[in-house]
């Protein structure tokens, strides 16, 4: 992974890097201009990633890994390099990223890949998957897919009463495969103790999945320091386009691995009776690839990489702890989650007492104020805290203070209408 | 104030002090159904004359938002009392206004209270909310008449 010089993100430097970004400036139907507080839905783009794409497309767009002519080389090029760029940027070399459509495809492919027969440790009867109470649904339903196809047990830690994946919950023994968790949680904002869990599973022989999701965009992420087995994440979550995501797999697991998805550009030799499979990555990337998505990806890395993850992660502590104060503050409002910025991602999730989350919701909307309400894809985290949904504020690297306060007048305006 | 537009008085008088709330018996059918995006939920009974032809109760249960749990209570207060067939042509009004973005203001006459959805039509993502409870009673409504079909 690059070092980048840490520099502290002051007021003009947040002023430049909103610059970059020009749908923050957009007045929304209530007449207020945005505040973009839903980048762990969805984060927006700058232009230095929109340009990359479009000068890509405009130049030398063509298929990649197929044929000689000089456009597929410049695609493969930039393919390749957009690999290397997002690799370095996570702390892989570049051998190990495999890129998918988004980061539930990339678990996904662990699901299947190592339930397969050909994996020479096969997920089978007796066996146990363990994963959390607070995952997202693309960190738990494939599990469940993977034991219901299997016979192995799903099992998984609990969650504590401010959020946090309970380490007490749950003993691991020699059954169980693979214990997949998240970096940072989606909703409570909880950031997993990583090395903890690499130790447990490792003691027992198991694999790890970590869904870095969350994390990547928001902190200094290096998979090789973190010592797990398996990563994915998604590119839109991170300053770059949709339509792409991507799996970090330790270089000898992959090459392990069989294919999940199975066709063109994943083979070595091809008969009528057999066919033989190309080395990872290529191994785990079927069909014509996402071109000008890689060439995005790779540039949001590179602006990430020149902000500096370290000034992200400052500045964004610094956004929580202001949200965390100011709802905190307001009567009728609980966190659903940390109360501290220690061990603490982005989102800040919350209920209101007598006013349901959508309603939250609306009445920021009609603020300008983006926010997400639902179960965020979380559904088993909600129903621990015996609630259906909740708002959600997350944050990145363009969001300011004066944001936060718009938030947090917005919650109140909309204890006032209701109450 | 676009809010005012959304949340109109009655649809607020109906969230605060919802209409015939609660699970009553006796009833033909019961449906449960969520609202896969929020986890909003409504059990929702339909209670059918014993020649079948008439709704003579709605009763229900659940948890939502302001629109949905006020959009249940306009429900009964429009249908119970209603033949099947008219109970029917309510259903069709309500969700047709609902649907319409704005563009169909709905008839007093046929939807009573519904048309102070009018403005919650504006707003797509909350068009599954006013019709969690409108869907649930026309699933029941077919439950119902269907099993007192069979039995004839």
């Amino acid at each position: 992974m690059t070092t980048s010089v840490h520099r502290m993100l002051d007021l003009e430097g947040i002023a430049r890097i909103r610059a970059d970004f020009p749908i923050l400036n957009r007045v929304m139907r209530g007449g207020c201009q945005l505040a973009y507080l839903d980048s762990g839905a969805t984060s927006q783009r700058p232009v230095q990633v929109l340009d990359a794409e479009r000068d890509f497309l405009v130049k030398s767009n063509g298929a990649v890994h197929r044929g000689a002519h000089q456009l597929m080389e410049e695609s493969t090029d930039a393919y390749e390099q957009g690999r290397a760029d997002v690799a370095a940027f996570v702390g892989a070399d570049a051998d190990e990223l495999v890129f998918t459509k988004n980061a539930t495809e990339a678990i996904n492919l662990v699901s299947y890949a190592i339930g397969d027969d050909r994996f020479d440790r096969a997920v089978g009867p007796g066996d146990v998957i363990v994963t959390t109470e607070l995952e997202h649904h693309a960190n738990l339903i494939p599990w469940q897919e993977l034991c219901r196809r299997t016979g192995a047990e799903l099992r998984w830690y609990g969650v504590t009463d401010d959020g946090r994946i309970d380490l007490d919950s749950l003993e691991l023994d020699e059954r169980v495969r693979l214990v997949a968790f998240s970096h940072h949680s989606n909703v409570t904002g909880a950031v997993a103790p990583v090395a903890e869990l690499v130790l447990r599973a490792r003691a027992v022989g198991a694999l790890t999945l970590l869904d870095a999701c969350q994390s990547v965009p928001h902190q200094p992420v290096d998979f090789h320091g973190l010592d797990v087995d398996f990563a994915a994440f998604s590119g839109h979550k991170m300053l770059g386009p949709t339509g792409i995501g991507a799996l970090y797999g330790r270089a000898e697991l992959l090459s392990a691995l069989p294919p999940f998805l199975t066709g063109g550009s994943m083979i070595e030799t091809v008969t009528m009776e057999a066919t033989t499979y190309a080395p990872a990555p290529q191994r785990f990337e079927a069909g014509t690839p996402m071109t000008s998505q890689v060439v995005g990806l790779g540039a949001a890395a590179r602006y990430l990489q020149d902000v500096g993850m370290t000034a992200v992660e400052e500045h964004e502590t610094e956004l929580v702890a202001a949200a965390l104060a100011g709802l905190s503050g307001i009567d009728g409002v609980r966190i659903i989650g940390p109360l501290s910025t220690e061990n603490r991602g982005s989102p800040v999730s919350f209920v209101v007492e007598g006013v349901h989350a959508h309603d939250v919701g609306q009445v920021l909307d009609d603020d300008g104020v983006a926010v997400r309400v639902g179960h965020h894809c979380a559904w088993p985290l909600h129903r621990r805290f015996g609630i259906a949904a909740t708002a959600r504020a997350s944050f990145a690297v363009y969001n300011t203070l004066d944001e936060v306060d718009r938030l947090v007048s917005g919650v109140r305006r909309a204890v006032d209408f209701f109450g | 104030m676009r809010l005012e537009q959304i949340y109109q008085e009655v649809i607020l008088d109906h969230y605060k002090r919802p209409h015939h709330r609660g699970l009553r018996e006796p009833y033909g059918a019961e449906v449960h159904h969520v609202n896969p995006t929020c986890g909003d939920e409504v059990t929702l009974r339909v209670a059918l004359s014993e020649d079948g032809e008439t709704v003579t109760d709605i009763s229900y249960d659940g948890q939502g938002c302001s629109i949905s749990q006020a959009a249940t209570s306009v429900l009964t207060d429009q249908v119970i009392g209603q033949s099947v067939g008219d109970a029917l042509k309510t259903v069709a009004a309500f969700s047709e206004m609902v649907s319409s973005r704005g563009r169909i203001e709905g008839d007093e006459d046929v939807i009573g209270d519904g048309i102070a959805f009018a403005g919650v039509s504006k707003y797509p993502a909350r068009v599954r909310c006013a019709l969690l409870g409108w869907t649930a009673f026309k699933a029941a409504l077919a439950e119902a008449h269907s099993d007192g079909r069979e039995e004839n």
